[in-house]
This record gives C-alpha cells, structure tokens and sequence, in this order.
C-alpha cells in the first residue's frame, strides 16, 4: 500500500520502512519552535529533569527556534521579565535560531521560519503554537503541541506516541477571479466542512489551483487548515517550493521534495472548483461560520486589520496598496496594518505600500502579532466590529468578549476600509 | 457523584477557557485565577473555592479548538474540574493528557447545569434525568502517559532510559 506525504514523513522520522494510519510512532523532529511561551517550556523542561541528577541539556540547539512575537515591545512588565527569562536561556543554551524584537530579522514566527530557510520538504516540525500547520505550505509534516510536550521534544528529540493521523486529500481546480483567491479558498473549505472537519487528520491539497499557487498562498491554506481542526496542511513540494527556498529563504545543498505514492490511502477526497467562487467571509463567532461576503454587505465596521501569520505577507499587503491607492479609509473606521516580518515591512516599504497605507490614514504598526489574539495593542470598544484578514474570530478573540470579529482577505478588508462597511472589491468588477 | 457545574455548547475555544489577554501568565500555580474569566460568575465561584475538586463542566462537539495554549487545561487542573464533552480539539486533549486533566469524551452527553452524574470507566450516568452515556476509550497512544502519570513523569522516565543506555 503506497504512502501519503504525512505518512512517508513519518516513517522516515521515525526510522520505519512504512507506517498507516493509526499506527504510533515516535518521530524525530527536525525544527521545534516556540514563542513567549517558551517561558513555561523552560519552566517545564527543568521539570523533566528534576531528581535525575542529570545536567538539563537540549537534545540539539541547532534545532530549536524562539520568535518573539505575539507581545512585541512587550505590553507588560510580566511579558517584559518572562521574555527576559527566555533570553538568558537561549543564550545559556546557545540557542542561534532565536529572533528576538527587531526591525531586521524578527517578525511573526510563521513568516520567519520560512523566510529564514528553516523549514525543508520532509521535515518533522513541532511548535508550540497551533498555526504550526503552516509550514505544510513547504511539503513538511507540522503540527502544533503543547509547552509541555515541547519541553519533553526539547529534552528527548522526538515526538512521543504520536498516532499517524488519516489524511483528507483536497483537489482544487480553476482559476481564481480577480480579487479572490487562497483566503476565500480556505474559508470556503473550512465553511464546508466545519471546524471539526479534520480534526485528528491530515488536509493534503492538490490540483492545478494549488500547484500555480505561489508559496505565500500556500502559508495561508496551510495556515488555516486547522481551523477545520486539522493536524496539519500539506501541500506537497514542487518547482515552486524549490523557487521558494532557493530564491527567497536562501536555501543552499540538497533539497529532496517528498510526494504521495500513487496508490496512496485516503480517508476521502475534497474536490473544489473556485472559478466561480465569490469573495467569502467568516462571521463572528466562529471559523466556520462562513458566508459569501455579499450576505453582510453593508455591516458597519470600526477596525480594519491588515496582517498576521495568515495574510501578512507581500502580495497581501500590495493587493491592499492596490486598492488603497488614492483613496481614504472612512470616517469612524480605524486600520492597522502590521506586516508578518522585519523583511516584509522593508520589502513593502521599497514599493510603496507603506506610504500609501498612510496617506490613506491607515496605522501601521510593527511587525508582530498585534491584534490578532486581543493581549497587546488594537483592543475593541463594547460593541465594535473588527474585519480582519487574521485567522480567528472566536468571542473575546481581539481583546473584548462583547466585540464581534468577522474574517476575510485583504482584498475584502481593504475595499471595505475605503466605504467604512462590509464591501466586495468585486463590486464593479467582472 | 459529581455536579454540573458549567453547561457549553460545540466549539468552546481556548480564547472563552483561558483569555488570550492573560497569556502572560503562564505558571500552572498561577493560572487557575483566569478560568472561563468572562464567565464572570462561573468564574467568581471558582475564586471563592464555591466548587468542590470532580465537579463536571459539560460541553458539546470540538471542545478547547483553537490555540495551543496550555493555560486552558492548568487553569482547568488548577480547580480539579472534569470534563465531558462530546469530542475535543485534538491539542486540547492531548494537553489534558499530559497534564492529567479529567476529559471524558462522551458522544451523545447531555445534562444540565445541577444535575448530579455519576461517573464510571464505561460511562456516565445522569442520575437526575435516569439517562446513560457510553464513555469513548481515549486515544491508545495516549495511555503510556497517563498511567504513567503524566508527560513530565513519562519524559523523566524515557530520559533515564535513553542515559542509562549511553
Ligand atoms: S498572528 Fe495571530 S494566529 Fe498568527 S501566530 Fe500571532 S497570534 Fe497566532
């Protein structure tokens, strides 16, 4: 029986011939990376050795990472001393893959591990956080852990007792219209399959959508893969991975891409066609809530959010500029912009996106999360409405449990910004 | 028996079990202040130890979706809470499991805030309304850890093999 990506991944990490669904295994890993919350990793890790008598020691330095970035500056001097803490351990530890708060190479962790050329086709990454399915985007097996689990990673090198999860394969044809494309495609899955779709499973995406769709669209789909519960997202590797890590992450030696065997086993098959798929929209309060943005037309909307680990990126941002350009974001409407990474904000501000975010009144603010999770900085009034191009819209998501959070792309966000309510950037268009 | 403490329904998220804005706080000794914390009631009787150690928050379909974060499972710990829900996010769960936080997946659960459950390995039974629930095993590859005590213990252990091998 021939193998699925995730399964293949597995069996090399783990030094098995072959393995299927349901089988436990105990990967390798090849990346584990944290963020603040490395805090109670090290907190945890120490743990682990207690009455060992044995000297606390990471498995491989080399293969540890800690961003900075869901509370950059810090908000607090609580976030302020733990990520102090997190500094004299990596520095203790020697840990060299550490970005801390800076305008060169530090940004959301999403967008640095693959910029950073740390993620390769057929690697096992863990993360402390649950949008580790991103890094799917590049043919790797990701998924997220607990602080916990990370400290066991970080002592032992291996995932423990990890069940290989069934995978859903996702064949996606057509091309997109203009001003739709990889958020519309993913909040449509999401939508059709619902928040629990995946869960426990592996989402592996194919057809010719996904294989003319460039890296950054890949992060996104991966990114939200598991809002539908989901393990992880795969896209399996190809030319445009290879572009990607040549040509953008600086990626030198072997590069081997890992793809399903043909008679691969899959617990279903997804087929999608997006030639006509309408801008979509996620409405409070959860992700799976999702709707052609033309159902809300005309909701009154106070923040604009443009950024986050799901469409933070270059083409997000230009897409937006595009549409910016010249006008004015309305009164009574607020938008930030917070690029995904140091590179990015440089890359945008080259092109002239940030001067025109500005003319158009729009803040933009430091790479980091920002709004996204409500702990830092862009907190919602009692009865706002944000729209979003970030990935969660639970109650209380952006700081305010008597806030609403609607979800979409930066098409959708930057067309609406310009009127003040809900809008299609389609209107007009055909 | 055990009280029904809390009735939610599908997708309760980790943002609703642990706010995001008190992520800064991450000490398992210091979490449980910040349960369900705009649940403000719910919340208050926690604080005010109102709510005996086993007592049951019941949920629905997709229990702790969203974020990794292991607060939502040490604030739960902190106040030895149970849960039975319908089925769980897949990190929530195996945080609950490395952690020892009680979840029992039971399909089909279905009580309300007051009713008294009593609890077996096999099921739960409703004893205020007289109905039963099949209790659904956990996943197999889960249960090394939780007999042995959880994952610091377990990784403790597998740390001392892996040396004594060296
Ligand atoms: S941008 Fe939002 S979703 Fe992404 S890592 Fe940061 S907090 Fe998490």
């Amino acid at each position: 029986m021939g193998m699925t990506v995730a399964e293949k991944i597995l069996a090399r990490a783990s030094g098995v011939a072959s393995v299927k669904a349901g089988d436990v295994v105990e990967p390798k890993v090849d990346l584990a990376m944290s963020h603040e919350n490395a805090a109670l990793v090290v907190n945890q890790f120490f743990e682990v050795f207690k009455e060992t008598n044995l000297e606390p020691r990471i498995w491989d330095a080399s293969r540890v990472t800690i961003i900075f970035d869901h509370r950059v500056p810090a908000e607090s001097p609580k976030t302020a001393t733990n990520q102090k803490k997190v500094r004299e351990f990596v520095a203790a530890h020697a840990i060299a893959k550490f970005h801390d708060i800076r305008g060169d190479v530090g940004g959301i962790c999403h967008q640095i591990l693959p910029e950073s050329g740390y993620v390769r086709p057929g690697c096992v990454v863990v993360g402390t956080d649950s949008h580790t399915t991103s890094h799917g985007a590049l043919g790797a097996f990701a998924f997220g852990i607990g602080a916990t689990e990370m400290a066991s990673v970080w002592a032992l090198g291996a995932a423990l007792n990890v069940e290989v999860p069934q995978t859903l394969k996702v064949n996606v044809k057509g091309k997109f219209r203009k001003y739709v494309g990889p958020k519309d495609l993913i909040l449509y899955l999401i939508g059709k399959i619902s928040a629990q779709g995946a869960n426990f499973k592996v989402l592996e995406f194919h057809g010719p959508t996904i294989r003319s769709m460039s890296t950054s669209g890949r992060l996104v789909i991966c990114n939200m893969s598991v809002e539908a519960g989901a393990t992880a997202g795969i896209v399996p590797a190809d030319k445009e991975t290879l572009r990607y890590l040549r040509e953008e992450a600086g990626v030198k030696g072997k590069i081997e891409l890992v793809t399903p065997d043909p008679d691969a086993s899959y617990e279903q098959v997804i087929e999608i066609d997006v030639s006509k798929l309408e801008p979509q929209i996620a409405c409070p309060h959860t992700v799976d809530n999702v709707k052609p943005v033309a159902s809300v037309r005309g909701t009154k909307v106070q923040q604009i959010v443009i950024g986050s680990c799901t469409n933070g990126r270059l083409d997000d941002l230009a897409i937006a500029a595009k549409i910016l350009n010249g006008k004015k974001v309305a009164k009574n409407t607020r938008m930030l912009v917070f690029p995904a990474s140091g590179r990015i904000y440089a890359q945008a501000l080259a092109k002239g996106f940030i001067g025109t975010f500005m003319k158009a009144g729009a803040v933009v603010m430091n790479p980091g999360c920002g709004p996204c999770l409500g702990v830092h900085e862009g907190a919602l009034g009692d009865g706002e409405v944000a729209l979003s191009t970030t990935n969660r819209n639970f109650k209380g998501r952006m700081g305010n449990p008597n806030s609403e959070v609607y979800l979409c792309s930066p098409a959708v966000a930057a067309a609406s910004a310009i009127k003040g309510v809900i809008t299609s950037p389609r209107k007009g268009v055909n | 028996m055990a009280n029904v403490v809390l009735k939610l329904g599908d997708d309760v998220s980790t943002d609703v079990i642990y706010p995001g804005r008190y992520m800064a706080t991450v000490l398992p000794t210091e979490t449980p202040q910040f349960a369900f914390a705009d649940h403000t009631e719910f919340n208050a009787n926690l604080k005010a130890k109102q709510i005996p150690p086993g007592s049951v928050v019941v949920g629905g379909k997709n229990f702790g979706c969203g974020s990794s974060r292991e607060q939502a499972v040490s604030t739960l710990k902190g106040h030895e809470l149970t849960i039975a829900a319908e089925s769980y996010a897949r990190i929530f769960l195996q945080n609950s499991i490395n952690l020892g936080l009680r979840t029992i997946t039971c399909p089909g659960i279905d009580a309300s805030e007051g009713d008294n459950l009593e609890i077996t390995a096999e099921e739960v039974v409703n004893t205020t309304t007289g109905r039963k629930f099949r209790i659904e095993p956990l996943p197999k590859a889960r249960q090394a850890i939780i007999d042995a005590g959880g994952l610091i213990a377990y990784a403790r252990k597998r740390l001392l093999e892996k040396s004594a091998t060296v």
